[in-house]
């Protein structure tokens, strides 16, 4: 695979005033890069910034420091009216709930056509009309469901109307924010095959931003580890699982339950507690351990966990 | 074991414009003290409202018991006014809810909604109250109870509301403890400190519970037994190394295949192909048949009885009869089976387990 960085985040911030002197630090500094045609899972508990870092990337909210550079060029930072244009057909997203993220009020021909209009990409009603029978084909439903509304479906439905939303203006870039979360365990099984058999075939890049690590482990290439804003492990997804280093990810490992009740009953779970955890000596700087393998650490940190690394 | 629940043939419908929705169709089950018994299914099976039958929780109408027996300590559920089941639910019989941002009240103090309970089945004071009140809070794992029992559930995170759920519902020291979804909305790790919680509990108090969940490692963590719903039917039940190692339902096989293990490599997930058929009309015969790729003629004509396989284990599925084919489930619930599974257990996984 050639390794073409798609996406660089350098040092991204997001702090949110919440109050005349409190802000909140959701997203602290963290960077990484996507290469092209890869997965990049992005996981972390509830409130670790994993979503606002995704929602800043595709520059929902204004990052207030720090840079992402999609294909070299800045994300943010001024733009004219068509350089966005062309920057938000490029970069897609795909929501988490899909009951909030389609408007009631408006028919699945009109939901999945809305980019294509925008951007042009239909030349003539009955263009624009095959597009979206093609993409409601494509993400495994039928063009009769064109004409109907987002309640008349089930969840599972309604991810795969966002899906094909998204796919509408042929974007290079998705990010997709807990997909499945809100799906059955079968029909989960259904849209993460549906998302795999669209990146085979049209190579799209993906960030999947969950907190299922089973799944994320599965549909990943590479994974991020997020706590409290900072990034504290990448690694590629087997040696995540093979290698965990920094204390959270092991603690985050050692809490998925897994569908196998001798494993269960043996399992034990690490806590994990950043005051005894880590070392305190020096604020940690993110460290390649191992080619691929960075975890945030201190330089004594950085001396043990090239001991522990397992072959 | 004895025998605390017997539910018999139960069948709950629910009255709609479009028709009667049959939500639970014939569905039988016993609980044993002290166990714990999963269920488990896709949304709309009918595993919530089984168990909102039990804690006659169905809202009357458009929902109905229509037919079917719910024995608890000689007394038939079904048949119970509301009156009388007042005296029994939260007292006997009590739920954890899914969602612990929603099942609190938000205007009134967390301590006086755990008391709530005592007050009204246990007659006691209220300084008695309180005090048992931070007891509970206590046990459930709220830190600083003395301070936060007066304060509202705002204040609180999701997995603390979680455990004042969980302390309202062992307020009275319940038989039996329904907990549907408690830790769907939650986060791995917070969710493994719940479990943890509810399993310290059972053993303090010895309850039997009814867990509703559609996660499989966490049915694997908790159940002693495992019972499989599909279009508000058991499809398949047993004991949870029973359902694991050695399941006989299609269903069941669908749901181990749909769920990737840490270790599986890249063979695709096994999807359940279409969704869940319309209770409106249930299908004529095997429910599950349209979505069953090993369904024979018959899967479609008529519904197949409970074949046993063990004592314990029975599964709903025509392959079962002796004149059936001989079936083998996909490979990638082979591969979990017991004996296959130990003869590789991979490194990692083993070196996970121990440490400590």
């Amino acid at each position: 695979m050639s390794r073409e960085k798609l996406l660089e985040v350098q040092d991204l911030k997001q702090h949110f005033r919440t109050g005349k002197h409190s802000v909140v630090k959701a997203v602290d500094g963290i960077t990484f890069d996507i290469y092209k045609g890869e997965t990049f899972g992005l996981v972390g508990e509830s409130g670790c910034g994993k979503s606002t870092t995704g929602r800043s990337i595709i520059r929902l909210y204004n990052a207030t420091d720090g840079d992402v550079k999609f294909r070299g060029v800045s994300v943010h930072g001024k733009k004219s009216k068509d350089d966005l244009r062309i920057f938000n057909q490029k970069m897609q997203m795909i929501f988490q709930d899909p009951y909030a993220s389609l408007n009631p009020r408006m028919t699945v021909m009109d939901i999945v056509a809305e980019g294509l209009d925008i951007n042009n990409l239909a030349k003539t009603p009955k263009e624009r009309q095959a597009r979206v029978h093609e993409l409601l084909e494509t993400v495994g439903l039928s063009k009769e469901h064109a004409n109907r509304y987002p309640h008349e479906f089930s969840g599972g439905q309604r991810q795969r109307i966002g899906i094909a939303r998204a796919l509408a203006v042929d974007p290079e870039f998705i990010i997709a924010d807990e997909p499945i979360s809100a799906l059955d365990v079968s029909i989960q099984a259904q849209v993460v095959n549906l998302l795999k058999d669209l990146q085979d075939k049209h190579g799209y890049t993906y960030l999947f931003i969950a907190h299922d690590l089973s799944m994320v482990k599965y549909i990943s290439d590479r994974i991020g580890v997020m706590y409290f804003g900072k990034m504290v492990e990448i690694a590629e997804s087997d040696e995540l699982y093979k290698n965990p280093l920094h204390p959270y990810t092991k603690s985050l490992l050692s809490a998925i339950p897994l569908p196998d009740p001798d494993y269960e009953r043996t399992r034990r779970r690490v806590e994990y507690d950043p005051e005894r955890d880590n070392d305190k000596s020096e604020e940690p700087v993110f460290r390649e351990v191992k080619e691929g393998h960075w975890v945030l650490c201190t330089s004594k940190e950085f001396e043990q966990y090239k001991e522990d690394l397992v072959e | 074991m004895e025998t605390i629940l017997e539910v018999k043939n139960l069948h709950v419908s629910f009255d709609t414009y479009g028709g009667e929705v049959l939500a639970v169709r014939g569905v039988s089950f016993d609980l044993k003290k002290g166990e714990t018994l999963a269920i488990v299914g896709e949304s709309g099976s009918g595993k919530s409202v089984t168990t909102r039958a039990i804690a006659k929780l169905i809202p009357s109408p458009p929902g109905r018991i229509k037919e079917g027996e719910i024995l608890f300590e000689g007394k038939d559920l079904a048949q119970l006014s509301e009156r009388e089941m007042q005296s029994i639910r939260g007292k006997d019989i009590s739920t954890i809810f899914q969602d612990p941002m929603t099942s609190l009240n938000p205007t009134m103090k967390i301590g006086k909604q755990v008391m709530e309970g005592l007050l009204k089945h246990n007659k006691v004071n209220k300084k008695e109250a309180r005090k048992r009140t931070l007891e509970l809070l206590e046990l459930v794992g709220l830190p600083d109870a003395e301070n936060r029992i007066d304060q509202y559930p705002h204040q609180f995170s999701g997995g603390q509301r979680q455990r004042i759920v969980i302390a309202i519902a062992l307020a009275c020291g319940p038989k039996i403890l329904i907990a549907d979804e408690p830790t769907t909305a939650l986060d791995v790790t917070i969710q493994a400190q719940i479990l943890e919680l509810m399993k310290d509990i059972q053993q303090k108090v010895d309850s039997s519970i009814i867990f509703i969940t559609h996660d499989l490692g966490v049915v694997a963590n908790v159940a002693d037994r495992v019972a499989v719903m599909y279009a508000g039917k058991i499809v398949e039940i047993g004991t949870a190394d029973e359902i694991f190692y050695n399941p006989k339902h299609p269903y069941t096989w669908g749901l181990l295949g749909s769920m990737p293990t840490l270790d599986s490599e890249e063979e695709a997930l096994i999807a359940i192909p279409g969704s869940p058929p319309d209770m409106l009309n249930p299908p004529v015969g095997d429910a599950f048949a349209p979505r069953n790729e090993y369904a024979m003629e018959i899967d479609f004509v008529e519904q197949p009885p409970m074949f046993k396989v063990t004592d314990t284990h029975y599964a709903a599925t025509w392959l079962l009869h002796e004149h059936a084919p001989k079936v083998e489930p996909p490979q990638a619930v082979q591969s979990r089976m017991k004996d296959n599974l130990h003869a590789n257990v991979p490194e990692e996984k083993k070196k996970r387990g121990e440490r400590s």
